[in-house]
């Protein structure tokens, strides 16, 4: 049986190698489909849009930081939405605020990071030739483009954007004479997002089936890398939780354009009573974080995969608790489908809902503490050494632990009555999802950006990056917490109409500027990012001494990753200053039967079972 | 001119930079210091994460103990005591977690940065451990949840039969409050009846929305239970009262509710705070639109006796509108007319 198996894949390989003659520029580097190139198509275009959502962010800061500064100077940029007096137009900024939430939860840290790390990371780590279906995989690349520009399209077009929050909430989102971007902006904003959904799911399907059925010869489920068992997880997640959204959308559209009252009921407006009868806002609500929780692990989960990854390689520890990581993983996999109605404890529905909502809320957090509690383990008398990946994983797990600490408030409804929808939500989703997300991704990239381009990235810029980045973030998202505490609400244009909401003044100062400098830290990453595709130093094999299947490719591996024949797995990938070996990493090809040495009891035993078998 | 020589200037700085960069990696390839690994950055970066702590933590509780008064605002509700006391008592348990994962979380790296004279530990599991660290968060997160749904099923309990109802309507973008009037109970109204006078939609076939009235303050009595009927015309509005620990949203087709015993007068709260401007405010806080951040309703709470005395100058809806007594049917107009007080005043 094993041996049909290997024979199949090398003539998979001889065949990869013949096509690869025929490849010009575009099936090469267009419409590629090797699952590396699609990885880097993803990460280009993640962090062309992180760019634009930054920006967007840094607007609204402005405003937000220096409500009586002058922005004329935008205006060849953003033409009317500067008003005749040199300001922001009020309706413009919500349009900003929902751009930037839209940008960064899906085009960034979805596709951005899902997209290139999935996709990159699943047939090397696994020790496949490619994804299962390579053409769906670049089908899944290019929905994402077209939606990317429709969405970008949509930036610019005279009715603005969509601006009824990122979470689109009808009757708003549903009425043009609402707000003007509720128009052409919001009816772009669905298509946008029914392609990307579109996308979302030929690529999860394809992850799920690659890790399913293209495992190489003895990589079980129990030897797969933590980062695999995440991105794993992830795409059934989005698998189960993207159609919801779908169909939420569809029943938006409906509402718009073709006069049906799915979330629309005793509305007046305009100046005349609208015929719609019998519809619910709540609908949309529930239909929307039904998607909407669970897109908060989508995010999440994959960061914390390529975490694991990274501090055990760079503690050369194992990572501590293997099996309860998956199990933690498997258990925030399951829960993230029952907490999402704790988005709407003060929406108006029955408070015994929110009850439910609030235990099984605050059940979640469990399975993050155990998370946690495991990275410090891994951490704890290792050799550690600092490699900017590494930097990002402490600061992600940094990160985790101050916004998930927050959880523990907004999940507790009777606390979320006065911090619902304030800057402390702000504060914690921020921490605990965008900038834990962004610093996986980050971490990501300078981990095995030798691999996807041969070349190492400068270390000390990463370092200058990273310490920015790191400090930037906490400064933009800390001091959100006591004016969220102080109940000043999101997405307000100024907070000058209330006495109650005066304060504050030099704190929003200050965190406006830290976000400029922080988002100006990121120009060093572009600068070394691309510097480094060119000219970097050239990659050894193995830069970090890491066991995973993918450091046995050749630098730049070609069509079908491994010349010759796939390796084959004889252990888990965490053998790192394993007592007894020679060096203190093992990759996962080298035999228990050449190392005895280092062997443990159980796996002695292996050694001397297989033995026993060959001789008779 | 200006414009020309700073971004000339901005050229240069970046050439300048580009310069630096490029003769720090010809040094690295000559020290070939990028072979060896705990190099001086090692060390570098294991202290900074040191010096972030120790610098975060200081700021962190200067700030908190500095501005307390700013960011804790008094409280002037029965439940917002309790809903407040939850959320200090969390704030101490989650602060503890937070400090000691974040000490050990910059510290290890910082003790166990890479000797190459040492080997790290190899300790793959330990289901004692996970065990621990499994049970102890289940039992302390129970703790809260327990707690925490005694106090949400007493904030969100029906409302005591005597309560003041008072109706607040959210629309882009502005408040409207209506008072059931001496009948105590709110006529009943219908949207297709909203008109550009008539913007709560009463329904005058129904004799309890005669006397309703509609101020342009909300005024609240101090120590009574008021239940708030919350509505919205248009899209979705939130009523926020920040001092109250109020918040609910305000659905069109909907109707929601929220009741609390307000503790303290506006006159108590401008001594209490030593603002002689003091004023309590409902906002919006849920998005809306354009005016979003601009849905501000004066809140007057009262003492019992000045509240009623307010009350009873309120003139109905209709008295100042008196040309929807048209719309009142034949038989109903005397009432009508009696109990809106038009030109009857006399008799009441």
């Amino acid at each position: 049986m094993a041996s049909t198996v290997v024979d199949e894949h090398i003539d998979h390989a001889v065949e990869d190698h013949a096509h690869e003659h025929h490849d010009n520029f575009i099936t090469k580097y267009i419409f590629s489909t090797d699952h590396k190139t699609i990885a880097k198509q993803y990460l280009i275009s993640g962090i062309f849009w992180a760019l634009i959502g930054g920006f967007l962010s840094l607007v609204f800061r402005l405003q937000l930081g220096f409500p009586n500064a002058q922005l004329e100077w935008l205006r060849p940029l953003m033409g009317k939405w500067i008003t005749t007096t040199g300001k922001l137009d009020p309706e413009f900024y919500l349009a900003l605020v929902t751009m930037h939430g839209t940008i960064m939860v899906f085009f960034v840290l979805t596709a951005g990071l899902s997209g290139t790390f999935s996709n990159f990371l699943i047939p090397l780590q696994i020790g496949a030739r490619d994804m299962a279906s390579g053409f769906m995989n670049m089908l899944s690349y290019w929905f994402f483009f077209v939606s990317s520009v429709v969405m970008f399209i949509s930036l610019f077009i005279e009715t603005g954007p969509a601006s009824g929050g990122w979470v689109i909430y009808p009757p708003l989102s549903a009425l043009p004479q609402a707000m003007s971007g509720s128009g052409l902006g919001m009816t772009m904003w669905l298509i946008a997002m029914a392609l990307f959904i579109v996308s979302t799911l030929l690529g999860g399907i394809n992850y799920i089936t690659t890790i399913i059925n293209l495992r190489t010869i003895g990589m079980s489920f129990l030897k797969l890398p933590l980062t695999i068992w995440s991105f794993f997880l992830t795409a059934i997640i989005g698998l189960l939780s993207f159609p919801v959204l779908f169909g939420a959308a569809l029943l938006l559209i409906f509402d718009r354009s073709f006069g049906t009252s799915f979330y629309l009921s005793d509305i007046y407006i305009g100046g005349e009573a609208l015929p719609n009868m019998g519809g619910s806002p709540i609908l949309f609500q529930h239909l929307f974080w039904f998607l909407g929780h669970p897109e908060v692990y989508i995010v999440l989960l994959p960061a914390l995969g390529i975490t694991s990854e990274i501090i055990a390689t760079n503690s050369r520890k194992p990572i501590f608790g293997y099996k309860a990581m998956i199990i933690s993983m498997l258990g925030i996999t399951v829960l993230s489908f029952v907490v999402w109605a704790h988005h709407m404890f003060v929406s108006g529905m029955n408070p015994f809902l929110g009850s439910i909502f609030m235990l099984l809320t605050l059940i979640i957090a469990v399975p993050s503490a155990v998370k946690v509690f495991n990275y410090l383990t891994t951490l704890w008398k290792g050799n550690i050494i600092f490699t900017p990946a590494m930097l990002f994983s402490i600061g992600l797990v940094s990160f985790f632990i101050s916004g998930g600490l927050t959880g523990l408030f907004v999940g507790n409804s009777a606390i979320d009555i006065q911090l619902h929808d304030t800057y402390f939500i702000v504060a914690h989703f921020h921490l605990v999802m965008g900038s834990a997300a962004f610093f996986g991704m980050m971490a990501g990239v300078y981990h095995w950006f030798p691999k996807m381009f041969g070349r190492m990235m400068d270390s000390k810029l990463g370092y200058i990056h990273f310490w920015i980045s790191f400090v930037g973030i906490y400064m933009v998202f800390f001091p959100m917490h006591y004016i969220g505490i102080a109940g000043f609400p999101r997405r307000y244009y100024s907070f000058t109409n209330f006495d109650a909401f005066s304060t504050f003044v030099d704190l929003n100062a200050f965190v406006s500027i830290a976000a400029i400098i922080t988002f100006a830290a990121q120009l060093i990453f572009l600068f070394n990012f691309f510097y480094s595709i060119f000219k970097g130093k050239k990659a050894p094999l193995n830069p970090w001494h890491s066991n995973t299947l993918e450091w046995t490719t050749p630098r730049l591996p070609g069509h079908g990753n491994w010349p010759g024949e796939l390796p084959t797995v004889h252990r888990w990938p965490y053998d790192y200053s394993k007592p007894g070996a020679k060096e203190d990493f093992i990759p996962q090809t080298v035999p228990l039967s050449e190392t005895p040495e280092s062997n443990l009891q159980h796996e002695a035993k292996i050694v001397a079972e297989l033995k026993s078998k060959v001789k008779s | 001119m200006i414009g020309f020589s700073i971004a000339v200037g901005i050229v240069l700085i970046l050439a300048i930079l580009l310069l630096i960069f490029r003769l720090h990696t010809l040094v690295n390839v000559m020290k070939q210091s990028d072979k060896k690994v705990g190099s001086g950055s090692n060390k570098t970066n294991a202290l900074l994460f040191i010096v972030f702590m120790v610098v975060s933590f200081v700021l962190l509780f200067w700030y908190s103990v500095k501005n307390f008064h700013v960011y804790q605002l008094p409280i002037a509700s029965e439940h917002g005591v309790i809903t407040d006391r939850l959320f200090w008592i969390t704030m101490g348990i989650t602060g503890v977690v937070f400090i000691l994962t974040q000490i050990l979380l910059f510290y290890f790296p910082f003790k166990y940065q890479h000797s190459p004279k040492r080997k790290a530990l190899y300790f793959p599991d330990n289901n004692r451990l996970e065990f621990i660290w499994t049970i102890v968060p289940a039992v302390v997160l129970t703790a809260l949840v327990v707690y925490g749904l005694s106090v949400w099923n007493k904030v969100m309990s029906p409302a005591p039969k005597n309560a003041e109802i008072i109706e607040i309507m959210g629309y882009q973008f502005a408040w409207k409050v209506r008072y059931p009037g001496s009948d105590e109970t709110l006529g009943a109204y219908d949207f297709r009846k909203i008109d550009a006078v008539n913007d709560f939609g009463l329904d005058f076939t129904d004799r309890a929305a005669f006397d309703d009235f509609s101020p342009r303050e909300l005024h609240l009595p101090k120590g009574q239970p008021v239940e708030f009927h919350i509505r919205a015309r248009d899209v979705l509005h939130s009523v926020f009262a920040p001092h109250f620990r109020l918040k609910m949203d305000a659905v069109p087709g909907m109707p929601t509710r929220f009741w609390f015993i307000p503790t303290k007068s506006t006159a108590d709260m401008r001594v209490e705070t030593g603002n002689p401007e003091f004023n309590y405010e409902i906002a919006c806080t849920e998005v809306c639109g354009r005016g979003h951040f601009s849905m501000r309703l004066l809140v007057v709470v009262d003492e019992p006796a000045d509240y009623e005395k307010w009350k009873s100058e309120q003139k109905p809806w209709l008295s100042k509108n008196p040309e929807y007594l048209a719309k009142v049917p034949e038989n109903l107009k005397e009432l009508a007319m009696i109990k809106s007080q038009i030109e009857t005043t006399t008799l009441n």
